[in-house]
């Protein structure tokens, strides 16, 4: 039985303006030991999906899947006290701007031993030496300087290891880690990027990559799952995907990449993601797309082979997987 | 944090010296000669004039009389009341009691119903519930007190007969001041009834003085809960799985406190004003009735004296509330 | 081309206005508090033709009438009389006109000295600046109504001294309030672009700068004017402030106490003016606050 079990899961927000669908009819598999990488750009809802699955979204937001549930537990039905006792321990989410997400009031040692007390019970006090080890786990050198220090001392990659430890503390069976490497320097980024792989590896936990950078796909995950504007519209694994995108807006978003610029300009993708007030009819991404056809621009895609799409590229043959940047127009 | 400590007494010099500015130039500034301002009604003589140039150093220049008086400040010489002969600085700290004790209770009713009706506000956002708080809140504040007082005086102690009027215990006990905090002496008192006495007289003084701190504590809290609430370290928290409690009373109210506590501070200084207009209105024997009378009676030196000293109440009570506040924001000490 | 220009600045002008007041219109209570004092504004005005009598006209044989809807009340004197007979709804409604007067004078005077302060602190800095926030704060250190009492002391009691001492007291906040905006925008590009364009000190801070920090300074504007009129009833009340048989509500109050229990409506209502009065224009202060508030814009 899957670890994590998503399906048509959809989230509305109740906005001044109407309704926002933020999440349509999303899907999501996970086994232990599973890495999987949610892309899109921002808007498209990979965020929400996953702050919906640990109970995080504000009373506005509706909810509605056929089934979310977590290791044979069911997400939709469950308690908020129930669900606590899951959250931060078998599930952990770790977030994008590590600077503002530690409490400024409260030194390291008290943070990460907070959450083992809270689902161990016993003192915060006597976890210190699981900290310690938390701490040199996540690769802090000299733990034992650091437990009393406070978040405003710490720079942005120290933040995030802190955060990572926090969040690994109870050995969770899941993490998903929103796009933690954003706000960092580069060089950091690939630190907490394999940091993130090896304590993967020595946990065998399954982990969630949401991220807007492909390169970082690439690295690290084993499949990936891409969304636009709330939909997904493509999840392949990691090979196949860079391969033989099928969905137009991944073969866009690949050949955005440095890599395959073929003159001076990148090969950006025209047009914004649709907010709430200006979503197109038809399939969501037929203004920006350089295939669409009429029956895009009047209908809605059903998902075929898994695509979201009318006319989804085809399967390139074994012979003709050489080059990605390969187009062909389907008429 | 002793630096800080430090830091934050060095800013209070000046001002010290200000205010002893603002107290001595206060006499100086009266209309008319000053030794004849200061006899009043019962003049003085031309020799007896003379004589009192002298003696109380009026014909030395300005600065040199500022000087002499900082001087005597600081040894704990603030003057002589005009009206009982007594030094000034006796007699304030002899009604001090009085005040701090009203004041204090004033405070304790302003926190303690005030931050938990602004953490409920901020909580349930939008409903009834804030908007009633908050409705009240602003009632709260818009009020002269000195009306409310009179209010809850007819309605309270007159139609239904509940609280007394005036003063801080019946008459029927005799209590010995010992601390000069009825509270504290009725109950080591001997007197049976003498401390639920004093608390009964307490009732209507301290929800009128409170009445404002409490609209205003209760509005900032919510203000700042509902900043801290958006918070990403909220977010934090919930996602640890700790309970709704905890991640309200500890990771989001220590940080809504640092602005709450500031705002706190700041309220000293109204209850002090404040008590001036309740104190008359309850006849309550304390520094506030004490300076109005000496202003309508002419008690230069009183007002002069109480001046400076409701001041540096202030003052010290500031200073309080910095450390405190450095004590709660990490940022600032560390 | 000149004439194109000021169309466009007018227009922009209208925008903005149009804009502010979508913002403050949503807020039905901040609505109604500025229907209710511009609603004190014309009672005040037109007070000696609203009101049924004069306020100092003495009815001696119906000194401490209670009011129209009490048993001995007549619609004659539709509040009730005081002690010495003078109709209640006349003297509050001449009060309104003290009470304006006095906050607009105290707002006025402590708003144009705390920002010509406030704008020098912050520009010219250095002991200057010093100095000036060091009286401000010897200033806030003394409690408000005890600083005003002395200052009466020194004047003399009556209403224009209770107005200049607690302008005094106001004066403080403005200057803080001037000085954090002067320093926060004085770093900004258009600044520097005015400061190289050649403009003096004096363009600099009133046309420049000024104009940038008005959003926070109207909401204090507003706050004291409240506070104003309470502090001047306050003072009223303690004898020191406008002296009997002007009509000041806190006077009133004063001069009626010895009847409090006998005839209470002779307080009441009196307070009840001040009450509302102040919550009218703290809703409506409520309301600028958040249709200034860049912060709290919605889109």
């Amino acid at each position: 039985m899957a670890l994590l079990e998503i399906t048509n899961l959809t989230v509305e927000f109740a906005t001044a303006h109407g309704s926002l669908r933020a999440v349509d009819q999303v899907s999501l598999s996970l086994d232990a030991g599973d890495i999987v990488a949610i892309v899109g750009e921002s808007g498209s809802g990979k965020s929400v999906a996953m702050l919906a699955l640990m109970g995080l979204l504000p009373w506005t937001a509706t909810i509605t899947a056929d089934q979310m549930s977590f290791d044979g537990k069911d997400l939709l039905t469950m308690n908020p006290k129930q669900r606590r006792a899951i959250i931060g321990k078998d599930i952990s989410m770790i977030f994008q701007e590590p600077m503002t997400s530690l409490n400024p009031c409260f030194n390291v040692e008290y943070q990460i031993s907070e959450v083992l007390a809270q689902h161990f019970g016993g003192r915060r006090r006597s976890y210190k030496h699981r900290v310690i080890e938390l701490l040199e786990k996540v690769g802090i050198p000299a733990p034992e300087t650091r437990l009393k220090a406070y978040p405003h001392q710490l720079s942005g990659g120290m933040s995030q290891r802190v955060m990572i430890a926090m969040m690994i503390a109870c050995e969770p069976k899941l993490l998903i880690a929103d796009e933690p490497t954003t706000a960092l320097d580069v060089t950091i980024q690939a630190q907490i990027l394999e940091l993130l792989v090896e304590l993967q590896k020595a946990n065998g936990m399954a982990l969630v990559l949401i991220t807007h950078d492909m390169a970082v796909v690439a690295e690290t995950a084993d499949r990936v799952v891409v969304q636009y504007a709330g939909q997904q519209v493509e999840q392949r694994s990691v090979t196949e995907l860079f391969n033989n995108p099928r969905h137009p807006y991944t073969q866009a978003l690949l050949s955005a990449l440095p890599e395959y610029a073929k003159e001076k300009t990148l090969n950006a993708i025209p047009g914004v993601v649709p907010g709430q007030l200006d979503r197109p009819v038809g399939c969501l991404f037929n203004p920006r797309c350089e295939h669409a056809q009429d029956l895009c621009r009047q209908q809605p895609p059903e998902r075929s082979e898994g695509i979201l799409c009318h006319y989804p590229l085809p399967l390139k043959s074994a012979l003709n997987a050489a080059s990605t940047s390969h187009t062909e127009v389907i008429t | 944090m002793f630096k800080f400590f430090f830091k934050r007494l060095l800013v209070l010099v000046p001002v010290f010296f200000g205010v002893t500015l603002v107290a001595f130039g206060f006499i100086r500034a009266l209309p008319g000669d000053p030794i004849e301002v200061l006899a009043g009604e019962r003049g003085v003589s031309p020799e007896r004039h003379a004589e009192l140039m002298t003696q109380l150093g009026l014909d030395k220049p300005l600065w040199q009389q500022y000087f002499s008086y900082v001087g005597d400040v600081l040894q704990g010489d603030l003057g002589t009341s005009l009206i009982t002969n007594r030094p000034v600085a006796e007699e304030f700290f002899e009604l001090f009691p009085a005040t701090a004790e009203l004041a204090i209770c004033a405070m304790l009713f302003a926190i303690i119903l005030g931050i938990p009706a602004g953490i409920v506000a901020a909580v349930k956002r939008g409903t009834l519930v804030d908007q009633g708080i908050m409705s009240l809140s602003l009632a709260g504040y818009s009020m002269p007190i000195f009306w409310w007082g009179l209010l809850l005086i007819i309605l309270f102690s007159n139609t239904l007969n509940l609280t007394p009027v005036s003063g801080r215990l019946s008459f029927l006990f005799e209590v010995e001041p010992v601390t000069g905090f009825m509270l504290i002496d009725s109950l080591f008192s001997d007197e049976k009834g003498a401390f639920k006495s004093a608390l009964h007289h307490l009732v209507l003084p301290t929800i009128v003085l409170g009445t404002i701190p409490l609209a205003v504590i209760a509005r900032q809290t919510r203000s700042a809960m509902l900043e801290v609430l958006s918070e990403d370290y909220v977010r934090t928290a919930k996602a640890k799985g700790l309970s709704p409690l905890r991640v309200i009373a500890v990771h989001a109210l220590r940080n809504a406190m640092i602005t709450v506590i500031t705002v706190i501070g700041l309220q000293v200084a109204v209850l002090l004003a404040g008590a001036i207009l309740t104190e008359t209105i309850f006849s309550w024997p304390g520094i506030g009735k004490w300076i109005i009378f000496s202003v309508f009676s002419r008690d230069y030196y009183a007002v002069q004296g109480g001046l400076l000293l409701i001041a540096g109440c202030v003052m010290v009570v500031n200073l309080i509330v910095d450390l405190l506040y450095g004590l709660i924001n990490p940022r600032i000490v560390h | 081309m000149t004439s194109l220009t000021t169309t466009t600045s007018y227009s922009v002008r209208r925008q903005q206005w149009r804009e502010f007041w979508f913002y403050f219109s949503v807020s039905k209570t901040a609505v109604a508090g500025l229907v209710f004092l511009i609603g004190m504004v014309i009672m005040a005005i037109f007070a000696d033709l609203i009101s049924p009598h004069l306020p100092t006209e003495q009815y001696r044989e119906f000194a401490e009438i209670p009011p129209a809807w009490m048993e001995g009340g007549q619609m004659r004197f539709f509040l009730g009389t005081d002690y010495a007979g003078r109709d209640m709804l006349s003297r509050i409604i001449h009060g309104a006109r003290l009470s304006l007067i006095a906050g607009c004078i105290v707002v006025l005077m402590s708003a144009s000295i705390g920002i010509l302060l406030g704008l020098v602190a912050g520009f010219r800095g250095g002991w200057v600046e010093t100095i000036i926030m060091r009286i401000m704060d010897t200033i806030m250190a003394v409690p408000g109504l005890l600083m005003a009492l002395v200052l009466v002391a020194v004047l003399g009691p009556g209403l224009l001294n209770a107005m200049v001492a607690i302008a005094i007291t106001y004066t403080p906040s403005f200057v803080r309030l001037t000085r954090a905006s002067t320093l926060s925008e004085i770093n900004k590009d258009y600044v520097t672009a005015s400061k190289v364009a050649g403009a003096g000190p004096i363009r600099l801070m009133f046309i420049s700068i000024l104009p940038n920090c008005m959003a926070p300074l109207i909401v204090q504007g507003t706050l004291s004017f409240s506070t104003a009129i309470l502090d001047t009833a306050a003072l009223g009340f303690l004898g020191m402030g406008a002296q009997a048989p002007q009509p000041e509500w806190g006077t009133l109050i004063a001069e009626n106490r010895d009847l409090m229990l006998s005839a209470p409506w002779t307080v009441t209502f009196p307070g009840i003016a001040i009450l509302l009065a102040v919550l009218a224009i703290n809703l409506m202060g409520d309301g600028l606050r958040d249709a200034l508030d860049p912060k709290l814009k919605r889109s």
